[in-house]
């Protein structure tokens, strides 16, 4: 057996979590005051998790680099929320969403966590509501669904384009009710710099304050990370600025093995880079391709014409354009899933096909759904001849009532109308299914820390279907690490308060001002984002979204090359007292300096085609499938975790297998 | 005063509802002084119901004292509280591009009107309080029209008086509208009633200049 | 574009601070106000000089990091955008243009452009919260049907970012629209019923304490907040609270 274990419970699938629940151990109420948890991170998973801890007795500490809580990145999430509520009656089931799960997820993801998940779905509606979080409703004052992300039922719950707000807000007020009761301490402008292990647990962390540059110790019985994604690894992601591996990255390197790093998520559908400013990318709701049909110009003199601006796209005629979703996948159309989409456009673009200045655009065209609307509108309101302009009219109205904050957005950045002319979007960097292995109670290899959310690898396999984001987030925070957190600190009773004057906390806290200090030093030749840049060009172009061997072998080369230059070269002005942002940056770009080389290490050993994670190695031979991304169940139906060695290179990979006894594997079939 | 009513949305309805108040009052004084243009008679008679009801004398008349006193002193107090939740001024601040300049200097324009009012008590109120009760002087009921036109031959004090009713407007074209934001009265009737006080907010002060303006030339004839 | 750049900068809390003068040139249309910026701060990094240091997280308008009063306003001078949403296009080349950090006693600056808004945290621990607990059994979402009218209402007032342009927009440094909009969200719900008086009481005093202005109606928070919360929030915190205060 594998040194990992997922420890998850016996029994049949739909009882594994209440039996799971029912056998496992408790604290006491007067227990729970004298036993400290800190959390990490304060979006959807860390919020709600802090809050429910807090409730139920324990005192917790929360750290977040941002000025409040309530600006964690969970915060931009816009479509909706997941939960088998089966309130329109469609069939659906906690079945159905499991399965849908692991089916989007392609297969690399772990049954009982997602059947789990699919079962407190529900619940988190509940609390939710139960919260004030102002859902969409219907007429009759019940709420709405809307169907999300290519599957068969209608199950998303959605606040307008601002789910992810309304949802972290929600958690943030639970947060605040215990702020204001004494039973969560906030350390906002805080960051971890490192994970504390004592006898072989984690039992604190070291961070720093960022206003006054401090180095502070913290013990606790537990710590939970829920410190989010590594998208930034890119540079370019739709991720928030500050978004950083750290927190993960540190306890990885402190014995946390690290699960399926290259299982990354492409998202289709956002605005293209428009120049080397470009600092992050603005994801658009996926939403919109319900409506709009995505094409290229058939010719490719057509769209060098575009590129230069001697042609605009509405002077094409239809037998001009390149519908190429369509034509390739009839069956799903504009609708196929994320990766897919994605790497169609890359493939149009790379072929010369690409329509802004940078190449690296396709045309999201609501023209036609416009026109379907504009009739439908004026048939239903009884016009009767209605001329071209008063169709568009009305079409445009309706498109309105979906989309108008969206085509709102995309005319503030891009300044082109997108009523008028069709828009432009180009995949980017959204999600990361990878992240800390954790068993089924979310426990890492260390023991007492803990992961949720986008920092953990559990749900989502090598794709996360849409509005399945915040649902993990929530149900990891409000009702899994609750239950499962109890069951280790029920040792813990009598431990007492931990000191935070221990050899392992001095040791700590010296290694972590050593790498400041020597972040302070570099030669000063380029300064941090020089790097970030560099090293994004590397993921981008060679751990993007395909990948061969021959690139990914260059990547861990370039990376690794990088890497030492960065520590030798860095220029980091000021000090490490007060503010310092170069610093800060500079701290959490080293870490993607070697996360980026495991990031493409485990993409090499992947020689097979999941998901998001595209080998072109990989790909089917033959028949209707030729082209696309072929699996191999036999040999790569496993969790990569990632052992920490020292350097990237050396990290040791230990399997997961992953077994499906409730669910027939098949291959993913869109066409 | 302001050590009563402590909290900030506390003061703010006392500052409305003390503003209203001297609303209705300013539309009692304008209708009284509306007749003088036409009806020198009624003028007189009103006027003189007014000066010698005990319940006008003894009641209203210092409830109203106090209600502007309220109202000013408030005003100031709140200025200067607002003045320090800034302690460090913009380098830049472009007011103008998200507020009205009525609503940004209520103070100035309720300065110019307390200055008004200390000339308008000159005129008016303390020769009035002297008549009656310092020298009390024998009731004329016929006296007070001649004693009004008398005021306004000078053309200086009617310019005085027509310059504080124009900061008189703009000191109510915002503040009318905006007590009722203040006491809660936001729904489907604000529009209707925000444009009414808007209106009121340029007719009445513009009717006072004209009262002023009329018994000038009439004068002057 | 060529520009010329009036930033504040204060080393910390404690120091006097002063404005600043940086031209700086090549600044295209498409880049965001914090693009330019970045710009700025490579030039100053690379010339060993300090960044200048500013709020900014998401950098897609949502999550309400950003600040800067821009030529006099906050999030500069176009309408219903955070600064990290604006874009270069609005300017002119040759334009001077300030840039402050949003300023009242509440907000004091922690480092240039960069201000402590806890204040307004502690405002929404005072109770800007339903008291639910997280246990896993409360009544069944659909239980409680809330007419469209008032979700969407609640739905507006929630999407308040607590990004602080209102304080900074106000002349007197008010925090009504802020406070108001998150006592308006519950106002309007059932759930936010039972604690309404507590909640509305709670929350104004909390914001009296921090050192906020008072509210005198100019409307300018409406106008340059960049979620659009309107001033019926104000209104109708000012019912509530009134209410509120006659049941004691």
């Amino acid at each position: 057996m594998s040194i990992l274990d997922s420890k998850i419970p016996e029994g049949p699938l739909a009882e594994k979590w209440t039996k799971h629940k029912n056998s496992i151990n408790l604290v006491n109420p007067a227990n729970k005051r004298n036993i400290d948890i800190i959390v990490v991170g304060t979006g959807l998973a860390g919020g709600s998790a802090a809050a429910t801890l807090a409730e139920l007795g324990y005192n917790v500490k929360t750290f977040c680099y941002q000025d409040s809580p309530r600006r964690a990145h969970s915060i931009a999430a816009q479509g909706g929320i997941n939960a088998s509520k089966n309130y329109q009656g469609d069939g659906d089931s906690d079945y159905r969403l499991f399965y849908d799960t692991i089916k989007g997820g392609d297969y690399r993801s772990r049954e009982a966590n997602v059947y789990r998940l699919a079962e407190v779905s529900g619940n988190i509606i509940d609390q939710c509501v139960a919260q004030g979080v102002p859902f969409a409703r219907e007429y009759g004052g019940l709420l709405d669904n809307r169907s999300f992300g290519g599957v068969l039922v209608s199950r998303t719950f959605y606040a307008k384009g601002q789910t992810g707000q309304q949802l972290l807000l929600g958690a943030y007020s639970a947060m605040n009710r215990q702020i204001n009761r004494g039973k969560i301490v906030p350390h906002n402008r805080h960051e971890m710099l490192d994970l504390v292990l004592v006898d072989g647990k984690a039992r604190g962390i070291i961070a720093r304050n960022l206003v006054t540059g401090e180095i502070e110790r913290h013990s606790a019985h537990a710590v939970v990370l829920a410190t989010g994604g590594y998208g930034n690894v890119f540079y370019l992601s739709t991720n928030a600025m500050g978004s950083n591996v750290m927190a993960a990255w540190r306890a990885h390197r402190r014995g946390a093995f690290f699960a399926n790093p290259c299982f990354t998520q492409i998202h289709p559908t956002c605005i293209p880079v428009s120049g080397d400013h470009q600092s992050k990318l603005t994801l658009m709701s996926e939403s919109l391709r319900n409506d709009g049909r995505i094409w290229v110009p058939k010719k490719k003199e057509d769209a060098e014409a575009i590129r230069a601006g001697k042609l605009k796209p509405t002077e094409l005629s239809e037998d001009e354009r390149d519908y190429y979703l369509e034509r390739r996948y009839p069956a799903f159309g504009n609708l196929v899933p994320r990766d897919v989409a994605s790497r169609a456009a890359k493939e149009r673009c790379d072929a010369g096909f690409g329509v802004n200045k940078t190449g690296e655009a396709v045309y999201l065209d609501f023209a036609s759904a416009i026109e379907r609307y504009g009739k439908e509108k004026a048939y239903t309101s009884g016009i009767a001849n209605p001329s071209k302009e008063e169709i568009t009219k009305l079409g445009e109205e309706i498109i309105e009532a979906k989309y108008g904050n969206l085509f709102q957005m995309y005319e503030k950045i891009v300044d082109q109308n997108p009523y008028k002319t069709p828009m432009m979007i180009y995949p980017a960097v959204h999600y990361t299914m990878g992240g800390l292995w954790v068993d089924y109670n979310l426990q890492t290899t260390v023991p007492g820390c803990y992961a949720a959310g986008e920092a953990n690898f559990s749900d989502h396999g090598a794709n996360r279907l849409g509005a399945s984001a915040l649902m993990q987030g929530l149900a990891d925070g409000y009702f899994v690490l609750p239950y499962t957190i109890g069951d280790y600190l029920s040792q813990d009773i009598r431990t007492g308060k931990i000191p935070t004057d221990s050899p392992e906390f001095d040791q700590a806290e010296k290694d972590v001002k050593e790498r400041l200090e020597k972040l302070l030093n570099g030669s000063g030749k380029h300064s941090v984002d020089y790097y970030h840049k560099k090293l994004g060009k590397i993921m981008w172009n060679k751990c993007g979204m395909s990948r061969n061997e021959k690139e990914l072998k260059e990547a861990i080369e370039e990376i690794a090359a990088l890497r030492k230059d960065f520590w030798e070269n860095v220029k980091v002005p000021g000090t490490a007292e007060g503010v310092n942002s170069e610093l800060e940056k500079a701290g959490r770009v080293a870490d993607f300096l070697e996360l980026g080389e495991l990031f493409a290490k485990d993409a090499l050993d992947r020689n097979e085609s999941c998901g998001g994670h595209f080998r072109e190695e990989s790909v089917e031979q033959e028949g209707e499938q030729k082209g696309e991304a072929l699996r191999d169940d036999e040999n790569y139906m496993y969790v990569s975790a990632w052992e920490y060695k020292g350097e990237p290179k050396d990290a040791v990979l230990h399997k997961e297998e992953l077994n499906y006894e409730n669910i027939e594997v098949k291959t993913r079939s869109y066409k | 005063m302001s050590g009563l009513i402590k909290s900030s949305i506390a003061r703010k309805v006392a500052m409305a509802l003390s503003g209203l108040f001297l609303v209705f009052f300013l539309l009692q004084h304008f209708s009284i002084n509306f007749t003088s243009i036409f009806s020198p008679e009624t003028f007189n008679e009103l006027s003189h119901f007014m000066g010698t009801n005990p319940l006008v004398q003894f009641v209203l008349q210092p409830i109203l004292i106090f209600g502007v006193v309220f109202h000013f002193v408030m005003g100031f107090v709140l200025e200067i509280r607002n003045r320090n939740a800034r302690a460090v001024k913009y380098a830049k601040y472009n007011g103008g591009s998200n507020s009205s300049w009525m609503s940004r200097n209520m103070i100035f324009s309720g300065l110019v009107i307390l200055a008004f009012l200390g000339l308008h008590f000159y005129d008016f109120w303390i020769p009035e309080m002297v008549h009656k009760y310092v020298e009390f002087a024998p009731e004329d009921a016929t006296r007070y029209y001649p004693e009004l036109v008398e005021k306004f031959v000078s053309p200086v004090r009617v310019g005085l008086y027509v310059v504080s009713f124009v900061f008189l407007a703009l000191h109510l074209w915002h503040g009318f509208a905006s007590s009722f934001q203040s006491v809660g009265f936001n729904n489907k009737y604000s529009v209707a009633a925000t444009k009414f006080a808007k209106a009121f907010a340029v007719v009445i002060p513009l009717g006072f200049i004209i009262i002023a303006l009329v018994l000038h030339f009439n004068h002057n004839h | 574009m060529n520009l010329t750049l009036k930033i504040w900068r204060q080393k910390d809390a404690n120091s006097e601070g002063k404005m600043v003068d940086y031209p700086i040139s090549g600044i295209e249309g498409d880049m965001s106000f914090l693009e330019m910026l970045d710009v700025l701060n490579e030039q100053l990094i690379n010339k060993g000089e300090e960044p200048v240091v500013f709020d900014h997280d998401c950098r897609e308008g949502i999550c309400g990091s950003c600040s800067l009063q821009i030529n006099g306003e906050p999030h500069g001078p176009d309408r219903l955008v955070t600064t990290c949403q604006l874009h270069m296009r609005m300017f002119n080349d040759g334009d001077t243009i300030f840039i402050e950090p949003f300023r009242a006693k509440a907000f004091p600056v922690i480092k240039d452009l960069m201000v402590d808004r806890s204040a307004f945290d502690r405002i929404q621990q005072a109770g800007g919260y339903v008291s639910v607990n997280t246990s896993g059994n409360t009544i069944d979402a659909n239980a409680i049907p809330i007419e469209k009218e008032n979700a969407d209402d609640a739905f507006a007032a929630a999407t308040c970012i607590g990004c602080g342009a209102c304080v900074a927009a106000c002349k007197n440094a008010s925090a009504m629209l802020f406070t108001s909009a998150k006592v308006s969200q519950y106002a309007l719900l059932p759930q936010g019923q039972v604690e309404a008086t507590d909640r509305v009481l709670a929350m104004v005093k909390q914001m009296d304490d921090e050192g906020f202005g008072n509210c005198t109606n100019t409307g300018a928070c409406e106008i340059e907040c960049p979620k659009g919360i309107s001033l019926e929030n104000i209104a109708r915190m000012n019912r509530e609270y009134l209410s509120a205060s006659l049941k004691g």
